[in-house]
């Protein structure tokens, strides 16, 4: 085919860079959507309760994932400190994900239960009163302000048309569930779930 | 991975492999000439012309290359559906041999030291050194890097323990982990905003603290019927419980007025996270001897 051929002819060109930008799509990307182990939950995976849901919204909100990963790689110095390496299926429920990409402060991806609640607690509040070399910022707003309940709902049926499985009566009481309690509750929830249902930690 | 799948990936890898090949090859044979000329390609935009000049050698060959390179490792590394590579390389497997490397090299010092009772094991300088890492690594966070501990966690340092200070103990809070549980206003849920002034400052008295001494007396008897039953008669405490000894002036949360105030109002709950699972029974048994090694 002569050069000038695809050169001035535009249309032709077009399809021509769609068909090799594709190509790594095509075959990285595109048959890991039939994977069964990517795609099927681990034995045991539980979608978020409505106060952990919520938790993980503030976890958003504050740019924790910002620092922190959820992902623990599977190299032996990381598994010492973290537990198990991560796995697909924990996190077919997670979206958005939350596997961050900047490791600034320590994986969270197994954090749950790690901590006792007091200590998450003093942690958010002040950091530096229990760890006096972290330079993690504090969150003291958490423990005055109360959790956004109005639109879980919603969020609950967002997730739902997506794949998530919430029963209609986890959604219909979410609202409920969580009214009243201040958002350190909501995200204390969610960080000592986190990475529990694999509990062989290494 | 299905069949389908498996070929799919395979021929549109391979297909960019070969692609790029014939793309090289082609590009090539349809060159005039393989030097340097000032021939130009016959358009000009602006007065800019474009020389009609072949790829120098070096870069040809080096474009080349990278397609042998990139078939070669299709040859031994997973990039081929099922194709395992030649080398049998998986993430998992690399994780695997990376673990068991350090079994071999360290399983053995583990296991001698895990056998070792604690506190013999607390006099062995090596064990003490792997314990200083562990401790650093897992228990720091809370108790503090020189483990004197914090407000709600308990100073390592000291001969005063919560839940028992005997190897067994140590072993066990490790192990196990513990619940610390006091409730509000002890077992005496209906307490007066009176009778809890009143207790506060007869736990005040124990360590001889600034006080109303009218009203330690009075909360003596408060004392009596709501705080005994974990802490003691005599306030002393109760490893079994984990209700800390009211007498010796060492404080797990405040001392002051206020302090004490908000422990018996609204009670204190706290735990220690069980470490089984997550540490080794070796591991568990050097960091034990290492906080034995800090108070004896």
């Amino acid at each position: 085919m002569k050069h000038e051929i695809v050169e001035k002819n535009l249309g032709l060109m077009i399809v021509l860079i769609i068909v090799v930008i594709s190509g790594g799509f095509l075959a990285e990307v595109v048959p890991l959507f039939f994977q069964k182990d990517l795609n099927e939950p681990i034995e045991g995976l539980e979608p978020l309760s409505a106060l952990e849901l919520e938790g993980r919204d503030i976890y958003i909100r504050e740019g924790c994932h910002v620092c922190h990963t959820q992902q623990i790689r599977p190299f032996r110095a990381e598994t010492e400190r973290y537990g198990h390496y991560s796995v697909a299926g924990e996190f077919v429920y997670d979206r958005p994900f939350l596997w961050g990409s900047k490791r600034t402060g320590p994986d969270l991806a197994r954090v749950g239960g790690r901590y006792s609640d007091a200590w998450q607690r003093q942690h958010l509040y002040d950091p530096r009163s229990v760890v006096p070399e972290s330079n993690m910022p504090a969150f003291p707003w958490l423990f005055e302000d109360r959790v956004s309940h109005n639109s879980i709902e919603a969020r609950m049926r967002t997730l739902q048309t997506l794949g998530v499985p919430y029963t209609d009566e986890q959604v219909a009481s979410a609202a409920s569930d969580i009214e009243g309690k201040f958002e350190i509750e909501a995200l204390v929830a969610y960080l000592q779930q986190l990475g529990t249902v694999i509990s062989d930690r290494r | 991975m299905s069949t389908f799948w498996s070929i799919w990936i395979s021929v549109i890898v391979l297909g960019t492999v070969f692609g790029c090949v014939w793309l090289l090859w082609a590009t090539r044979k349809s060159q005039t000439t393989d030097t340097e000329t000032d021939r130009t390609m016959g358009h000009s935009f602006d007065g800019i012309e474009e020389y009609d000049n072949p790829l120098p050698k070096w870069w040809f060959y080096m474009f080349l290359a990278t397609c042998v390179f990139a078939l070669g490792y299709l040859a031994l590394y997973p990039g081929l559906g099922n194709f395992k590579g030649l080398l049998g390389w998986t993430s998992t497997n690399q994780w695997e041999a990376e673990v068991a490397e350090a079994d071999e090299k360290f399983g053995e010092i583990y296991a001698q030291f895990g056998d070792t009772p604690v506190p013999e094991l607390a006099q062995n300088e090596d064990a003490m050194k792997i314990g200083q890492r562990l401790y650093a690594n897992n228990c720091s966070v809370c108790h503090g890097t020189a483990a004197r501990g914090q407000v709600g966690f308990p100073n390592l340092t000291d001969d005063d323990w919560l839940w028992g200070g005997e190897p067994d103990d140590i072993l066990h809070s490790l192990v196990k982990g513990r619940q610390g549980n006091m409730p509000a206003k002890g077992v005496m849920p209906n307490m007066t905003s009176q009778q809890v002034d009143q207790v506060v400052n007869f736990v005040l008295s124990y360590s001889d603290r600034e006080r109303d001494a009218e009203a330690a007396e009075a909360g003596a008897e408060v004392f009596a019927q709501a705080c005994a039953a974990c802490h003691g008669a005599d306030g002393t405490g109760m490893t079994a419980m984990g209700a800390p000894n009211l007498t010796d002036n060492i404080w797990l949360y405040g001392s002051t007025y206020e302090w004490i105030r908000e422990t018996v109002e609204h009670g204190r709950q706290n735990e220690m996270p069980a470490q089984e699972g997550r540490l080794t029974s070796d591991q568990i048994q050097i960091l034990a001897a290492y906080v034995y090694s800090l108070s004896n």
